[in-house]
């Protein structure tokens, strides 16, 4: 992490409210794919809401890209960011939601068109963009959030959980789906910082694994350190309690 | 464990019963004294009464209209935005539901009467001193108690609006107007009916508004046209006569409001909770701050007129004055035990709604027909005019009893099933969520009686238990329906007093009155929502 030049950097970023905080320290160098992984409370989502602009700093700063966007709002960051629940308006239509990635407060112009279009093919999702999102499957609602994500074009991506409601074999296909949109749609080194609860997406994706524990990045570092034999004491035994999950994945 | 929801069952159905036997009574014994003879027809061809009923459906949906269009701009306005004391300028909006009416309406001819402040501002312009007396009047009040509900609901639905919405709104850069026709539009679209519905029958039913304000034939309702009836003309069959009308008429509305989606009106929460990321730009921020300084002039300027009224009347005469302080007190007691009991039987009810409901949910039952029976039973009195109950009740006792020593009773029992269907609207749904989440659990470890009662039932009952008791009081405090036809000079409570007051022009004592009772309701809801609230943090 000698690079000078992070795509994404938490320095002694606190967020704190009553008796519970979260100091975080982070790097995350262009084109990196970090997996966050941590129990219930950790302090996972806080993070991502801290990254996004959704909760305020009370000291310490955030850079993206070299710039502090610790002061500025969520539309004001350059990121995009796919929930686990809840992306696309129900009452719009898919090619109207994902089309908000381009064109959020007008029409979209007839030149835009085609590359809605063409995103939606990618996704899997040709000729489904006149449905509305309860006609769609789970996993097909989340790839119409990550075609809006991808059509954002922004240097950094976080996904809070986006595939934990899905199936395993769904969730590999929507990684799928993720690795390949990331190659296809990006001109510059596309960033990822994923919440994960499977351990299995962090070893098949992710360049980096940070454990996340009691609101602090407890440890960080490639994916074989963090999840194979040598793994820190902690994060096997997290890891432990998500054995069974792991099993049922592999099954 | 099936003994258990047998007894709970018939407690419920027993108190429906009851109350049922209570509304249904005083209508029957009011329908006997007419020696069958219902001028029903005579009263659907009459002209007058014609246009009492047009005159009941028109300022019931133009108070509707006006309501309901008011209350977008001021939801969204309230919801998005963020300054200091928000928290108070959204409690001032939970005000007027906890004003007695006849005190708003007392306080809307203080600031919108030929001399109040509107007039005298208007005046200023050089536009003409209008009357407050007849529609204008009327729709102002209705406006005033009905906006702030319509608010309250639509912030409801915007809360309701899932966070993942907010933040992409945020994210996403949506402008204002985007935010509106994307995000809130589609929230508040989902309770227009259910508050355009409930609001109407609220106005189509008003009897309090209509009787101050209302300027005599062409300016009255249904409802105190069968007052009138009674009161002045004492003409039973005719009271009947137009008693059914206006049941079948509220029947209609309830029905249709039915379909169009229940409403959470019982609710009594501050709301506007929801944590929002809107772009705040200075002409969002303007339109904000005149949207909130309006809808606070025309909540709040009410209320200041009642303290400033009631503060330059001699409070201290007043409060020292044997029929006032007997007046309070009776208003006291009334008002206490037809809470009470407002709140017995709705706990009853709704153990045996929930009984049914259980049956429901484990299929041994398959018709949801009981359950909402016991439910339409609870609401009963919105269909059933109080002053045809008190009614039939004054004349029934009257060949029994004296019906001055039966008036409390009368008083206190319509009181408490006015009270009814608020309380089981605020305690049923925590009641309902309880019974689905834990009953099972309940079930497998053998509980029943009142142990199941005190670890099941109590606690979901326990929170909302303060807030329905203080609004069941605020309701029998603030009635001028059953004690207008009852009262006398042995039993007198507050509310009558200050219609008293106000027919002999003693206007000060009307302010200084208004001003007391204003304080009694608002003290008792504020410390009842207090209490909840902290209750609700401590958990």
């Amino acid at each position: 992490m000698s690079d000078p030049r992070p795509a994404l950097k938490l320095d002694q970023a606190v967020f704190a409210r009553d008796d519970w905080s979260v100091t975080l320290d982070l790097e995350l160098m262009p084109g990196e794919w970090l997996a966050l992984i941590g129990p219930s409370g950790a302090g996972k989502s806080t993070l991502m809401d801290m990254v996004a602009g959704f909760l305020p700093l009370t000291s310490g700063s955030i850079s993206i890209a070299e710039e502090d966007v610790s002061g500025k709002g969520p539309s004001e960051r350059p990121l995009s960011i796919v929930f686990q629940d809840n992306n696309l308006f129900p009452h719009l239509t898919v090619f109207q939601n994902v089309a908000l990635g381009i064109a959020p407060n007008r029409r979209v112009a007839p030149h835009e068109r085609g590359r809605i279009e063409n995103i939606l093919d990618t996704v899997g999702l040709g000729g489904k963009g006149g449905r509305k999102p309860h006609e769609l499957s789970g996993g097909e609602r989340q790839r119409a959030a990550l075609a809006r994500a991808f059509l954002r074009r922004q240097p950094l991506l976080l996904l809070d959980e986006p595939f934990a409601s899905l199936g395993p074999a769904l969730r590999r296909d929507m990684m799928k789906t993720l690795r390949q949109l990331r190659s296809e749609f990006t001109e510059t080194p596309l960033t990822i910082l994923m919440v994960t609860h499977h351990p299995e997406d962090a070893r098949s994706y992710a360049d980096r694994v940070a454990f996340l524990d009691q609101g602090r990045i407890a440890h960080v570092g490639p994916v074989e350190n963090m999840l194979g034999e040598a793994a820190p004491e902690d994060v096997r035994r997290y890891l432990g309690s998500q054995d069974h999950s792991r099993r049922l994945d592999a099954i | 464990m099936a003994r258990d929801r047998t007894i709970r069952l018939i407690l419920g159905v027993a108190a429906a019963l009851l109350l049922t036997g209570f509304l249904a009574g005083g209508f029957v014994v009011l329908a006997a004294g007419t020696d069958g003879e219902l001028p029903l027809l005579a009263i659907l061809t009459d002209p007058y009464l014609r246009g009492v009923t047009l005159f009941t459906l028109e300022q019931a949906a133009l108070s509707t209209l006006l309501s309901v269009i008011g209350a977008i701009p001021l939801a969204s306005a309230l919801h998005r935005s963020r300054f200091p004391g928000r928290s108070v300028v959204l409690r001032i909006f939970l005000l007027p539901q906890a004003l007695p009416v006849l005190v708003g309406a007392l306080a809307i001819i203080t600031v919108w009467g030929r001399n109040g402040v509107v007039a005298d501002v208007g005046a200023f312009l050089g536009l003409p001193r209008f009357s407050i007396y007849g529609l204008s009047g009327i729709l102002i009040a209705h406006v005033f108690f009905n906006l702030p509900l319509a608010a309250r609901l639509m912030i409801a639905a915007l809360d309701d609006v899932p966070k993942e919405s907010w933040k992409l709104a945020g994210q996403l850069s949506f402008s204002p107007w985007t935010t509106f026709r994307l995000v809130e539009w589609p929230a508040i679209r989902t309770v227009l009916p259910a508050a355009a519905s409930l609001i109407f029958m609220l106005c189509a039913t008003s009897f309090t508004i209509v009787l101050v304000l209302g300027g005599g034939p062409g300016a009255t309702t249904l409802e105190v046209a069968i007052y009138q009836t009674l009161r002045y003309e004492f003409d039973p069959g005719r009271a009947v006569a137009l008693s059914l009308l206006q049941i079948g008429l509220t029947a209609i509305i309830l029905t249709v409001a039915n379909r169009l989606g229940g409403s959470d009106a019982g609710q009594f929460g501050l709301g506007g909770r929801a944590t929002r990321w809107d772009r705040a730009g200075p002409i969002r921020r303007g339109y904000d701050a005149v949207v909130l300084i309006l809808g606070l002039f025309f909540v709040l300027s009410p209320f200041v007129a009642i303290v400033l009224a009631g503060i330059t009347a001699d409070l201290w005469r007043l409060l020292s004055e044997a029929a006032v302080l007997d007046a309070l007190f009776t208003s006291l007691w009334v008002a206490f035990t037809s809470g009470l009991l407002a709140l017995f039987l709705s706990v009853l009810i709704l153990l045996g709604v929930e009984a049914l409901a259980s049956a429901e949910r484990r299929m041994t039952l398959t018709m949801p027909l009981p359950r909402r029976a016991l439910e339409i039973a609870a609401s009963l009195v919105l269909v059933v005019p109080p002053v045809v109950v008190g009614a039939g009740w004054f004349l029934g006792l009257r060949e029994v009893t004296s019906v001055f020593s039966a008036a409390p009773y009368i008083v206190v029992l319509t009181n408490m099933a006015m009270a009814v269907p608020f309380a089981v609207r605020i305690l049923g749904p925590g009641f309902a969520a309880a019974h689905n989440r834990y009953e099972k659990l309940a079930d497998s470890l053998g509980m029943t009686g009142f142990r199941r009662f005190r670890l099941l039932d109590w606690p979901a009952l326990r929170r909302p238990v303060g807030l329905a008791f203080a609004l069941a009081i605020a309701i029998s405090l603030g009635d001028l329906g059953a004690i207008a036809l009852f009262g006398n000079r042995e039993f007198t409570t507050l509310p009558y007093l200050l219609y008293q007051r106000m027919g002999s022009y003693r206007t000060d004592d009307a302010a200084g009155l208004a001003l007391i009772l204003g304080v009694v309701c608002l003290a008792l809801i504020w410390f009842a929502e207090r209490t909840s609230a902290i209750e609700a943090k401590a958990k």
